[in-house]
């Protein structure tokens, strides 16, 4: 991890930001070198979402991807993992505004989930993105930020990534 | 520091990588045991338990103390940088991610400008 150099004209890479911003909530924040428009298209049409949500280093692979991307539409990701069974992720959505909004909901887990919301703010061609999440409890967000009970395979695919770099 | 920082969640997430351990601190963070108690629980033998808690020790994920002849281990001091740790995990999650979807981004760029000169025509 280097340190940050002035001097550099234009830097390699955005960075990304992490925050747990209360005990219930989860932010993420990503500037991208292009309009929101794409930038939500990325999120939003399968074909593009597939090429970026399981970064190459990682040992898991996106099975398939439904999106129904309208108020009250539902979403089903399934994530394979070697042998291990595979494992869905769904929800639906609760608010589509192209392409500055979008909120869904996180129904996997038992006893409700979190809520995302994303947001992509233009500027100068260049998006912000800021991606939060609201779970119902201070302990939904511990388990979904890697408690014991519930954190198993994503956390040897993170140390393996973590390993890798 | 950063080097240090590293090792340590190096170390936090090798100890973490296995389910028994993991099922150790949960159990701790109930209450203090004995690697007895806890070789009981985990269903397996004295000397793999206590090689277990020696690597979450090693992580300061757990402190052992002797009393006599019974060793109580309880959760250890590096248990309040567990997020610090958690939440450098998904950074560099999100991270990864978000370096494809730059190229994705990339893409779409070139071809819209490509699409775009194709409709000027």
């Amino acid at each position: 991890m280097d340190a940050r150099r002035e001097s550099e004209p234009t830097p390699m890479k955005n960075s990304t930001t992490v925050e747990r911003k209360s005990e219930r909530e989860f932010v993420v924040t990503r500037t991208f070198d292009g309009p929101a428009r794409i930038v939500f298209d990325a999120w939003t049409k399968p074909e593009l979402f597939k090429r970026w949500w399981i970064p190459k280093s990682f040992p898991v692979s996106l099975l398939s991807v439904e999106m129904d991307v309208r108020v009250g539409g539902g979403y089903r990701l399934l994530f394979g993992n070697g042998d291990a069974e595979p494992k869905a992720f769904f929800g639906k959505y609760l608010e589509v505004t192209p392409p500055s909004r979008l909120v869904w909901t996180n129904d996997e887990s038992e006893g409700g989930g979190a809520v995302t919301t994303v947001t992509f703010e233009e500027k100068g061609g260049k998006t912000l993105l800021v991606m939060h999440d609201v779970h119902p409890s201070k302990e939904a967000l511990d388990e979904a930020l890697g408690s014991y009970d519930g954190m198993s395979e994503t956390l040897d695919q993170l140390d393996e990534v973590l390993g890798a770099s | 520091m950063v080097q240090r920082y590293s090792d340590r969640l190096d170390a936090s997430f090798a100890a973490l990588a296995d389910a028994t351990r993991r099922g150790v601190l949960e159990q701790l963070g109930r209450a203090e045991a004995s690697i007895t108690d806890l070789a009981g629980k985990f269903r397996m033998t004295l000397t793999g338990m206590k090689k277990h808690v020696g690597i979450l020790e090693e992580a300061g994920l757990v402190a052992t103390e002797k009393v006599g002849r019974v060793r109580t281990c309880k959760l250890g001091p590096h248990r309040l940088e567990e997020e610090t740790a958690w939440l450098e995990a998904h950074r560099t999650l999100w991270d990864a991610r978000f370096s494809e979807l730059d190229q994705v981004v990339e893409d779409l760029k070139r071809k819209e400008m490509i699409n775009g000169r194709k409709k000027r025509k």
